[in-house]
């Protein structure tokens, strides 16, 4: 188990949502940095510091949380899991109370049962919303506890009106804080894990909210749209901007030809929904449930993955060239390159650090790639009018949502993306059609973009994209296959979820130019000898430490390419995943990403045979070219964090 | 506002730099012991040993730490800290100076609460010529080992603020809001140093005690609380304002002193203390009877129990810093009852619903305030059963 009290030393919150670091001088009562004490009458030994809570996990006693979230520091304010701790006049709150000396804890004493009924009684006194028109109803906390402690009356009164108006200006979140138990949780979420910091609690006692900056609603803050607070808010307080109805309404409309693009990550966490374990992969029943529901086409957004691979690379590879060959001073401050596929980071990147724009790739996210195509390349193939397509995609994601509304996402001469839709929504859409996903039959992703490679599904997975670029670049340059470098083509070193990470490559040898990219470079020569450096952050708090680093010219600045997604965990821990979200459930996602990697039978990008058919027959001129330049890549706004 | 006491002070009576003189040529074990040996008690309210607090701070290996002064004085129906301020300034400066040089601390901070504003410029004035006097600063007194120096920090208007974590965490610039503890101030303050905070009061005696030594200082009060206290007298009283008396005291002599003995309820110890009805007017004012910051609210014959209720749980209402669920919705419930007793719609059960939730939010709260704010009600409940249940729906 994770010791909480470890990780939250260095996070911005205040010293009043942390509970105490013990340092390892010696207390008494302590054997060797470990204490022991007595829960319920079970004796237990732990390590100094571990709190009570900790301590009754381990013992499988179960203690009721709501401000308390394995993934943010410990606030200790909700009080619902307060304890009775012998010779302490006062209960304890269990999740903020580390262990330092031997002591005698009881977990359901007459008055902790009181206590835990008339804090969830006050909660619900103050909680406008019924249970059964609530998007949370069946994964809410306060829900579960009221259940759990039998609450069958409102003991404090229940409100009949609403005193807060509900905040639907953002396109990715819906802030209704009638629902609000002030847990703090996003408040935390926003500053200690993505170091945006647009919620915070204002005012005292009873008119205490969580409120933005000067009470602006949401689309007017600097609101990355991560999601992040959603997926961590243990009641309805905050949710996606859900479009399920008119994605209904598109499908129920004959004259409409309604596609669906799906992201990796989904796949990998849509069985948490119908109670599956997390990281049982979906990936080909969902498939078939999807056009059960009524989609004319279901498309894998790893093509586009690959695609993009196969962009972003070359822009690499043109920057690197004109850098280092042709000594144009101008492109090689635009080293290193950062990856742009995370529409979080770029809204985080254009609202903190507006002077880096130029190191963005250009190249689009794979969902934009598609939503491009779609309606070009695809609706031309099958002679379809583009007017009539709806294209919607499933992300693990809330800012895509933002994203596909940028109003230039427009390349294909219409909306590019009609629709995002989040995993959870679309596990609801596929509850409200009666269909029992995880006992459908297989079935593939249609064609013409066919099956994608395993390189795609991993961009689900922070590191995921540096793995993709790296195998393409090897091989292009090399002309050697990645797996006589990396046993099963497995790049570790960019692997796993420590928060930011350095790797390394050196080419010894360079083969020849491969036709993809004839047109742009003449020879490897330069690169013989050249050592690629790279990084990889995930959640923006890590984000801003790679930034950082770069402006004081650390290691990061000696870059030459660097992933950056906004969410802990990268895409499978996104704001639209199922909820809840621990480090365990974002590891076992992981697991099943990497596991359809390897069963993939072609796991590079630039050897996907669609990819190939589409730079043959529609962006013609190649990567990065005219076309290519056109539909796949894009602009950014210097937006700033001062708001008018 | 003008500064008012009734009686003389033990205070004036004391040279206000003869204990830091003292504390110069004293090791800081034997400043400690010297305080331990008063077995003076913080007269903030809580009451802790202010011996063993320095003890601990000074027994805690870190290369720096702070002395603050809690000057936030925004207890209701106390103002005994203005007048000490306005008064005796140096003897509080003097006895943080002392503790700076018990713990080795080398900075001390006042905490001044934001209504106190008017007192800034003579506070500083003070602690110019201290300077000046070779009474703070580097080499203090000559010794080149001790050195101290004295800031200033304003507070914004929050009573939650006077609670030392809160204080803490609003000097350090954020919300004013109480810490989880373990771990104390002692352990880790301010910047996550060593941190003593101590009520202007104690800093005052505790310069008064070295002056005169333990001895002095214990031989009044009772075993447990010994000393002298400032008390805050208001309300229904012929002669309001700061008064000075022996720890221990009755309440009936109390008030025989201040003019109010025809009372019908004392409240001793602000907002958050206790009400007391005339028939336990013999009760004491100590630490082991009930415990106050020395503020005491005398209430007339004809006061409505109701309304002082109503009264104290409105402040809290207000002053909740809002965290924790207990203290934010609990106060606010148990107002609305108060409320429902007057209009006489409370029904016998809700009662004891509101009576039960109070020792949830004495028990179950983060902080001091959330654990002490239900007492008035629960008191006046307790101590006023024929006049209250009258009210109840029946
Ligand atoms: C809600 C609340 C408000 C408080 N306000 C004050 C205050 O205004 N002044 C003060 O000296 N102590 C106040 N205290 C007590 C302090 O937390 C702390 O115990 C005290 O400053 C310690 O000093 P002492 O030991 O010298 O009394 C308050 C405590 C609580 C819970
Ligand atoms: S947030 Fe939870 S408790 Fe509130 S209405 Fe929704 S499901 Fe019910
Ligand atoms: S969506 Fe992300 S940036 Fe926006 S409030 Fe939530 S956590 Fe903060
Ligand atoms: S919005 Fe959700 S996470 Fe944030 S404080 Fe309210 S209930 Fe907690
Ligand atoms: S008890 Fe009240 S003042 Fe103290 S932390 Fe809780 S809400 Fe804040
Ligand atoms: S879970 Fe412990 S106080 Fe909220």
């Amino acid at each position: 188990m994770t010791n909480s009290i470890d990780n939250c030393s260095s996070c911005r919150s205040p010293k009043s949502m942390k509970v105490h670091e013990v340092s390892t001088q010696t207390q008494t009562g302590q054997i060797g940095g470990q204490v022991s004490l007595v829960i319920d009458g079970k004796t237990i030994k732990v390590p100094l510091g571990t709190t009570i809570l900790e301590a009754c996990r381990t013992l499988n006693i179960r203690i009721p949380t709501l401000c308390y979230h394995e993934d943010l520091c410990v606030a200790g304010i909700c009080r619902i899991c307060v304890v009775e701790v012998e010779k302490m006049h006062t209960l304890q709150a269990a999740c903020s109370f580390p262990v330092t000396a031997p002591i005698v804890v009881h977990t359901h004493t007459r008055k902790v049962r009181h206590a835990r009924r008339h804090i969830l009684d006050l909660m619900l006194s103050d909680h406008y919303g019924e249970c059964y028109s609530c998007s949370r109803n069946g994964t809410c906390e306060l829900q579960t506890l009221a259940q759990e402690y039998g609450v069958d009356f409102y003991r404090f009164g229940h409100p009949s009106e609403s005193t807060h108006k509900v905040d639907r200006s953002s396109h990715s979140v819906v802030r209704d804080m009638d629902k609000c138990i002030l847990c703090r949780r996003c408040v935390r979420t926003c500053i200690d894990l993505q170091e945006v910091g647009v919620l915070e609690a204002i005012n005292r006692g009873d008119h205490t909210k969580i409120s933005t900056f000067m009470d602006k609603q949401l689309a007017d803050v600097v609101c990355i749209n991560c999601g992040q607070c959603i997926n961590r808010c243990p009641t309805a307080a905050l949710k996606a901007n859900d479009p399920t109805d008119d994605v209904w309404a598109a499908i129920d409309d004959p004259d409409k030809h309604v596609v669906i693009q799906t992201a990796p990550s989904p796949r990998a966490a849509i069985g948490e929904c119908f109670d599956l374990e997390p990281g049982t992969p979906m990936t080909w029943q969902m498939n078939t449930a999807l056009r059960e529901c009524g989609f004319d086409a279901v498309f894998d957004t790893n093509f586009t993955a690959d695609l993009t691979i196969i962009e972003e690379g070359t822009e690499l590879i043109l920057r690197l060239y004109k850098a280092l060959v042709q000594g144009d001073q101008k492109v090689a401050e635009s080293l290193p390159q950062f990856t742009s596929c995370s529409p979080g980071w770029v809204k985080y990147i254009e609202h903190f650090y507006p002077d880096y724009l130029h190191h963005v790739s250009s190249a689009k996210s794979p969902q934009q790639m598609f939503g491009a195509l779609i309606k070009t390349y695809y609706a031309k193939k099958r002679n379809i009018d583009p007017s009539k397509i709806v294209s919607v995609a499933l992300m693990p994601c809330s800012a895509k949502k933002f994203e596909c509304n940028r109003p230039e996402m427009v390349d294909s001469g219409y909306k590019d993306i009609d629709y995002g839709l989040t995993t959870r929504e679309l596990a609801k859409m596929i509850h409200e059609a009666g269909i029992d996903m995880p006992k459908m039959e297989k079935s593939d992703f249609d064609d013409p973009f066919g099956t994608a490679t395993g390189s795609g599904v991993i961009f689900g997975a922070s590191g995921g994209v540096m793995e993709s670029a790296l195998r393409c670049v090897v091989e292009l340059v090399t002309g050697e296959a990645v797996e006589n470098i990396f046993e099963n083509a497995r790049i570790e070193p960019v692997r796993g979820f420590e928060g930011t990470k350095l790797a390394e490559l050196t080419f010894d040898k360079v083969g020849p130019v491969p036709d993809l990219l004839k047109h742009l470079v003449p020879n490897w020569d330069w690169m013989k000898g050249v050592t690629l450096k790279v990084g990889v952050c995930h959640g923006t708090a890590n984000a801003k430490k790679v930034m950082d680093d770069i402006i004081a010219g650390g290691p990061f600045s000696k870059c030459h390419f660097i992933e950056f997604m906004a969410c802990p965990g990268g895409c499978l821990g996104g704001g639209g995943q199922p909820i809840p979200t621990s480090e365990a459930i974002r590891a076992a996602r992981a697991r099943a990403i990497y596991a359809e990697d390897e069963s993939s039978t072609v796991r590079k990008s630039h050897l996907n045979p669609a990819i190939l058919d589409v730079y043959h027959e529609f962006l013609t001129d190649g990567p990065c070219g005219k076309t290519a330049h056109k539909l796949l890549h894009t602009h950014y706004i210097r937006r700033g964090k001062y708001i008018m | 506002m003008k500064a008012m006491h009734q009686g003389d002070l033990t205070f004036s009576s004391i040279d206000p730099n003869a204990g830091l003189k003292r504390a110069i040529q004293m090791k800081r074990i034997d400043i400690i012991g010297e305080i331990s040996r008063s077995k003076m008690r913080g007269r903030g309210g809580a009451g802790f040993p202010t011996g063993t607090k320095w003890n601990l701070a000074a027994a805690a290996v870190a290369p720096k730490k702070y002395i603050v002064c809690n000057a936030d004085e925004g207890e209701p129906g106390t103002f005994k800290d203005r007048v000490i301020l306005q008064e005796f300034a140096d003897l509080v400066f003097a006895g943080m100076t002392i503790a700076g040089k018990a713990i080795n601390a080398l900075e001390g901070i006042v905490y001044l609460r934001a209504e106190y504003t008017y007192l800034l410029s003579h506070l500083e004035a003070v602690l110019d010529q201290r300077r000046k006097a070779g009474l703070l600063g580097s080499s203090i007194g000559g010794d080149e080992s001790f050195s101290f120096d004295i800031t200033i920090r304003m507070g914004s208007g929050a009573y939650i603020c006077g609670e030392e974590t809160a204080l803490i965490e609003s000097m350090e610039g954020f919300r004013g809001e109480p810490r989880n503890r373990p771990p104390y101030p002692v352990d880790t303050g301010f910047m996550k140093h060593p941190t003593v905070v101590n009520n202007v009061e104690t800093f005052a005696w505790a310069a008064c005690i070295i002056a005169r030594g333990a001895d002095w200082f214990n031989a009044v009060g009772t075993d447990k609380s010994t000393g002298y206290k400032l008390f805050s007298i208001s309300g229904d009283v012929q002669r309001p304002g700061v008064y000075e008396f022996p720890m221990g005291i009755m309440v009936s002599d109390l008030l025989k002193e201040v003019g109010g003995s025809d009372a019908k309820a004392v409240q001793i110890g602000g907002a958050s203390g206790h009400c007391v009805p005339a028939s336990e007017f013999s009760r004491t004012c100590a630490f082991e009877d009930m415990s106050t910051g020395g503020s005491v609210i005398v209430f007339g014959p004809l006061r409505d129990m109701l309304d002082i209720a109503e009264n104290f749980l409105e402040f809290f209402v207000e002053e909740s810093c809002g965290q924790c669920t207990p203290c934010r919705i609990g106060n606010v419930k148990l107002l609305e009852g108060v409320r429902m007793l007057k209009e006489g719609t409370c029904s016998m059960t809700y009662l004891k619903e509101l009576l039960s939730l109070g020792e949830t939010m004495q028990l179950a709260s983060k902080c001091g305030l959330g654990q002490s704010s239900p007492n008035a009600f629960l008191s006046i409940v307790r101590h006023f059963k024929p006049e209250i249940m009258g009210r109840v729906n029946l």
